[in-house]
C-alpha cells in the first residue's frame, strides 16, 4: 500500500488487481456546473466501501458514474475515466447497456417493478438472454438476498404485496440475479425502519464474499458498522459557496473512524458539522 | 482469486445479445417516428389538398353572395352571418354557467359524493357525442316537448295564444317591451342554436375554467382570508382576476371547436339553404360547416370540390385566428410564479 | 356645522354584517346552482332521447325486440311494419367503422405517446405535441372532404386499378381512415399522460439492469401504464362511434348488414342526419325513429365511457 498525502485529502491506494473499480480525476458536471472535482478512488474487491459525507456533497452522482446511470440525465457531462476491468467505461466503443448488467444497483427508495416477485427477479435475467434454469436462478438470487423463506410461497403475488424491507431485498435479488461483479447501493436503507435496516446491513455482510459492494451512507453508525474501508467526501472548503463535492479522506473504516488524518473528517465523525 | 472464477463462468451464461438489441433499439426508434409524423403527414396532406382546390374560390364572390343554383354566384354570406351571430350568443349563454360551476366547484364544493357525482357527470357530458346534444336541443329548446304546439295539454290549460304554422308558437314580449320579443317553442332559430351548442361547449368549458381557478396559488387566497373579507370577496377580486386569462383562453378554444360543428345544428333544425341575412335572433340561420356540408353533397365539382374547398380555407382561417387569439392570450397574460 | 352624515346616513340601520352574510349566502346558492346545473343537462338528455324514444316503440307498426334483433333496416319502405326496423344493420356500420378506425388510431397513438413521453426532448415534445393536437382541431367535415376528394379516390386507384378490387365510391373504409386519422391526439395524449405517470424510479431501476431504452418502455412503462393505456383506447372507440359528417358524407346511406369495408354502409349518427335533412314531422314514425337509434348511440357510448373512466380512475390511484 502507498500512501499519497497532501494537506486537503488522504487516500490509500491498492494495486490494480486488488479494486475492481477506479475513478480517476473526475470531474462531474450537471448542466455545466461542476460539482463534483477531481474525484479519485479504487474500489477494493471483495470488500464494503462506504461512501459518507454531508448532503449535496456528491455521493450519489460519483456512485451513479460508475454504472453510467448518470447519463439518462439531461445536462450530465463528465470529464476523467471509470476503469473497470481494465477499460474506461465511458469510452466511445463501451456500451452503456453491456457495463449496466455488470454493475448492479440498489436504489434508496424501493422500486420493484408492477410485477409478481418471481417475474421482478427474473427481468433482468429475461432481458439478458440467460441460458439455464430461470426457477432455479429466481430461487438463488432470493436465497441470497435472505429473503427466500419469506417468499417462497407466494412467488406470483405482487411485489406491491411485501413490505419496505422486503421489496428492499427483492431489490437486491434483482439485482444479483444478473450476476453483477460490482453492487452499487445509493443509501438502501434510510427508507426503511430499523428493523429492516438491520437485516440489510446483514445481508450486504453476507454477500461480501461473492460481490464488491459500495454502499452510500448518511449514517455514520452504519458506516462504521458494516464497510471495511470508507471514503469520506464533503464540499471543497476553499470554494464553499459553489458547492463543489471533493474526496477528503478515504482509509480503513476502524483507522478513519478512530484516527482521522484530517480535521475535517474528524469534525464530521464527530458530529461537529454535517 | 475464487471469487473471480465464479464470476466469469457466470457471465458466460449471458448470452445478452448487445448488437441485436442495439439493432432491436433502433428500429423500434425509427417505427415510433413514424407513428408520430404519420398524422402530421396526413395533417399536411390535408391541407395542401384543400388549399389546391379550393384556393382559386375564395373570392368576394364568397363572402357576399348566397348559395345559387350557378356556382359562379354562389356565396356563403348567410352560413357567415348565422355562425358570427350563434357564436356569439353561444359565448353568452355558456360562459357565465361555465365558470360559475367552475367556481363552486374549485371554491365552495364540499368533498361529499354530491361533488363526486357532478364531477363524474361533467366527465361523462364531455363524452356524449355531439349529436345527442343536437337531439337533446331539438326537443328541449326547438320543440319543447311539444307544450307550445296548438292541441297541447298546457296550451289548452293556460289558454295561451298560439300562432299555428311551420314558425308558429307563442309569440310575445317580455314584460311588454317591443325590442324583448320571445318565441316558444324556440323552434329553429338561432336562440335554439346558441343554446344546444352552449350544452355542447359547457363541459369543456367547465374543465378549462376549473384549472385556470386551481392554477391561482393558495397563498393568494389565504392573503385575503388574512385580511379580513368575506369569501366572494376574496374570489371575485383577488382569484378571479389571475384565472381570467386562463378562463378566456378555455372559452375562446371551446368556441373554435362549436364553430366547426355541423351535426348538433342540422339535428335541432338548421337550414342547409338560407337565400337572406337573419334580422332578428328567431329567424331561421344556416353556418359555415352546414354550408360547406351542402356543397360536398352536391353532384357538379364546382360544387363540391372547389366551392366546398373554399369554404373550408375560409373555416380554417377563422379557426386559425381564434386559437392564435387564445394562445397568445394565454401567452401575454401568463404569470410565472 | 356640518354634521358627520355618515353615522346619521338612510344605511345607518342596515348591519352592514348581515348584510354581506346575506349577499354571500345568495352566491353561493347561485353558484351552487350552476355547479347543479351540469346534472340537468344529463338528466336532459336521457329525458328527451328516452321519452321520445318510448314514443316511437309505443307505436304499433314497431316493436322492441324486432329492433334490436332484425337484420332490415328500410324505414322508408312502403310497409310500415316491424321487420323494416331492425337497427342491426346501423350499428354494424357504425362498429365497422369504429373497428378498422380503432385499428389505425391505437397503433399510431401509442406508438407516438412512446415517443413523446420515452424518446423525444423536451423541445421536440413542446413542437410536436401541439402540432398533433391540431389534428383533433379540425372540424369533421372537413375530414369528409378529404375522404371523398383524397381517401377514396387513392383507394380506387391502388385496388381497382392494380388489383381489380371494386370500391364503392361511398365506402366504409375511407371513412374509417379518416376518422382513425382524427382519434390519433385523442389516444396519444391520454397514453402519453398514463406513462408520464410512471415515476421515475422504475425506469432507472430497469436501466440499473442493462436494459435497453426499448425494453425500458416496452417491457417496463407500457405494462405499468396499461389501464391508463387501455382507457384512452376505450376513449377513441367511444368518440369514432358518436362521429358523425365524416361517415355521413364518406360512408353513404344505405344501410347494410355486410362485412366488406369496401361497400357503402350507414351509421347510426349517419342515419340521424339523414332524416334531419328530410321533413318529417314531429311526431311521425321517421321523425321518432331518429331517437330510438340515438338513445341505441347514446347508451353504447355512455357504458363505454363510464368502463373508461373507472379504468383511468383505478390507475391514478396506483400512482398519484
Amino acid at each position: 500500500m502507498i500512501l499519497t498525502t497532501n494537506i486537503q485529502s488522504y487516500s490509500i491506494n491498492f494495486h490494480d488487481d486488488e479494486s475492481i473499480i477506479r475513478a480517476k480525476q473526475l470531474n462531474i458536471y450537471y448542466s455545466g456546473k461542476l460539482t463534483v472535482e477531481n474525484f479519485n478512488l479504487q474500489v477494493p474487491k471483495n470488500k464494503i466501501t462506504a461512501l459518507i459525507g454531508p448532503s449535496g456533497c456528491g455521493k450519489s452522482s460519483v456512485i451513479r458514474s460508475f454504472n453510467r446511470m448518470n447519463d439518462i440525465i439531461p445536462g450530465f457531462s463528465l470529464e476523467g475515466e471509470v476503469i473497470y476491468k481494465g477499460k474506461n467505461i465511458y469510452s466511445s466503443r463501451e456500451d452503456p447497456v453491456r457495463i449496466r448488467r455488470q454493475i448492479g444497483m440498489v436504489f434508496q427508495k424501493p422500486n420493484p417493478f408492477p410485477k409478481s416477485i418471481y417475474e421482478n427477479v427474473a427481468f433482468g435475467a429475461r432481458i439478458n438472454k440467460y441460458q439455464g434454469n430461470l426457477d432455479e436462478l429466481v430461487e438463488s438470487s432470493l436465497i441470497q438476498a435472505a429473503l427466500w423463506d419469506e417468499v417462497k410461497d407466494k412467488l406470483k403475488e405482487s411485489a406491491y404485496a411485501l413490505s419496505g424491507g422486503q421489496q428492499q431485498r427483492l431489490c437486491i435479488a434483482r439485482a444479483i440475479a444478473v450476476s453483477p461483479d460490482l453492487l452499487l447501493m445509493d443509501e438502501p436503507a434510510s427508507a426503511l425502519d430499523p428493523v429492516a435496516t438491520l437485516k440489510i446491513e446483514e445481508l450486504m455482510w453476507e454477500l461480501k464474499d461473492k460481490y464488491t459492494i459500495v454502499v452510500v451512507t448518511h449514517n455514520m453508525q452504519q458506516a462504521s458498522r458494516v464497510s471495511d474501508y470508507t471514503a469520506f467526501m464533503s464540499l471543497d472548503r476553499e470554494k464553499i459557496e459553489d458547492r463543489i463535492g471533493v474526496l477528503v479522506e478515504f482509509d480503513e473504516t476502524k483507522k478513519l473512524f478512530t484516527n482521522p488524518k484530517l480535521k475535517e473528517t474528524e469534525d464530521y465523525i464527530t458530529g461537529r458539522f454535517g | 482469486m475464487i471469487a473471480e472464477k465464479k464470476i466469469s463462468t457466470e457471465t458466460n451464461q449471458y448470452k445478452e445479445n448487445i448488437s441485436r438489441r442495439n439493432r432491436t433499439e433502433k428500429i423500434f426508434n425509427v417505427i415510433l417516428l413514424i407513428s408520430v409524423l404519420f398524422g402530421l403527414l396526413m395533417l399536411t396532406v390535408l391541407i395542401i389538398d384543400i388549399a389546391v382546390e379550393g384556393y382559386a374560390w375564395v373570392r368576394p364572390e364568397l363572402f357576399e353572395n348566397y348559395h345559387s343554383r350557378k356556382p359562379e354566384n354562389a356565396g356563403m354570406k348567410s352560413a357567415i352571418a348565422g355562425s358570427i351571430i350563434v357564436i356569439f350568443m353561444t359565448g353568452l349563454f355558456s360562459f357565465p354557467v361555465g365558470v360559475g360551476a367552475a367556481i363552486y366547484l374549485e371554491e365552495y364544493a364540499p368533498k361529499n359524493r354530491l361533488t363526486d357525482f357532478i364531477n363524474l357527470n361533467i366527465n361523462n357530458l364531455a363524452g356524449v357525442p355531439s349529436i345527442v346534444y343536437g337531439m337533446l336541443g331539438l326537443v328541449v329548446f326547438g320543440r319543447m316537448f311539444g307544450l307550445f304546439s296548438i292541441d297541447s295539454w298546457f296550451v289548452k290549460l293556460f289558454n295561451i295564444p298560439i300562432e299555428s304554422g311551420a314558425t308558429g308558437g307563442w309569440k310575445f314580449f317580455l314584460f311588454d317591451i317591443p325590442w324583448l320579443e320571445i318565441h316558444l317553442p324556440f323552434g329553429r332559430s338561432m336562440v335554439a342554436g346558441a343554446l344546444t351548442m352552449s350544452l355542447l361547449i359547457l363541459p369543456v368549458v367547465i374543465i378549462a375554467s376549473r384549472e385556470a381557478i386551481r392554477a391561482v396559488p393558495p397563498s393568494i387566497r389565504e392573503g385575503g382570508y388574512a385580511l379580513g373579507t368575506t369569501k366572494w370577496h376574496v374570489i371575485s377580486t383577488l382569484v378571479l382576476p389571475i384565472a381570467i386569462p386562463g378562463i378566456l383562453t378555455g372559452m375562446i378554444l371551446s368556441l373554435s371547436r362549436a364553430i366547426g360543428e355541423t351535426a348538433p345544428l342540422i339535428i335541432m333544425g338548421a337550414f342547409t339553404y338560407v337565400p337572406f341575412l337573419p334580422k332578428t335572433v328567431w329567424d331561421q340561420f344556416t353556418v359555415i360547416p352546414i354550408q360547406i356540408y351542402n356543397w360536398i353533397t352536391l353532384p357538379q365539382t364546382e360544387y363540391r370540390v372547389h366551392l366546398a374547398g373554399a369554404g373550408i380555407l375560409v373555416l380554417l382561417f377563422i379557426l386559425f385566428l381564434m386559437n392564435g387569439i387564445a394562445i397568445y392570450l394565454r401567452k401575454k397574460f401568463e404569470i410565472k410564479w | 356645522m356640518l354634521r358627520n352624515l355618515s353615522k346619521t346616513s338612510i344605511f345607518s340601520f342596515y348591519n352592514p354584517q348581515r348584510v354581506r352574510n346575506i349577499r354571500e349566502r345568495i352566491i353561493a346558492i347561485i353558484l351552487f346552482g350552476c355547479g347543479i346545473f351540469s346534472i340537468l343537462v344529463t338528466i336532459g338528455i336521457i329525458v328527451s332521447l328516452f321519452s321520445e324514444a318510448i314514443g316511437f316503440f309505443l307505436r304499433p307498426e314497431v316493436n322492441l325486440f324486432t329492433f334490436l334483433t332484425g337484420t332490415n333496416w328500410n324505414p322508408l319502405a312502403s310497409q310500415i311494419s316491424p321487420e323494416n326496423f331492425g337497427v342491426r344493420p346501423l350499428i354494424r356500420g357504425t362498429l365497422m367503422i369504429a373497428v378498422i378506425s380503432g385499428s389505425i388510431a391505437l397503433p399510431l397513438g401509442l406508438g407516438s405517446a412512446i415517443f413523446l413521453s420515452e424518446y423525444a426532448s423536451d423541445r421536440l415534445r413542446s413542437i410536436l405535441k401541439p402540432l398533433l393536437e391540431l389534428l383533433a382541431g379540425i372540424p369533421t367535415v372537413v375530414y369528409g372532404y378529404f375522404a371523398l376528394s383524397f381517401v377514396t379516390p387513392l383507394l380506387k386507384r391502388v385496388l381497382e386499378d392494380q388489383l381489380g378490387i371494386h370500391v364503392s365510391f361511398f365506402n366504409a373504409f375511407s371513412a374509417a381512415v379518416v376518422v382513425g386519422i382524427m382519434i390519433i391526439p385523442n389516444v396519444a395524449s391520454i397514453s402519453e399522460d398514463a406513462m408520464r405517470a410512471v415515476p421515475r424510479s422504475l425506469r432507472e431501476g430497469a436501466y440499473a439492469l442493462g436494459a435497453t431504452k426499448f425494453e425500458v418502455s416496452t417491457k417496463v412503462v407500457v405494462p405499468a401504464a396499461l389501464s391508463g393505456i387501455v382507457s384512452a383506447f376505450i376513449i377513441g372507440i367511444s368518440r369514432a362511434i358518436g362521429e358523425t359528417m365524416a361517415v355521413t358524407i364518406a360512408a353513404g346511406a344505405t344501410p347494410r348488414m355486410t362485412l366488406n369495408p369496401l361497400d357503402g354502409v350507414q351509421t347510426m349518427t349517419a342515419f340521424i342526419v339523414q332524416v334531419s335533412f328530410g321533413d318529417a314531422p314531429a311526431g311521425s314514425i321517421n321523425g321518432q325513429s331518429i331517437f330510438a337509434v340515438g338513445a341505441t348511440l347514446f347508451m353504447m357510448t355512455f357504458v363505454m365511457n363510464i368502463i373508461s373512466a373507472s379504468i383511468l380512475k383505478r390507475f391514478r390511484e396506483v400512482y398519484e
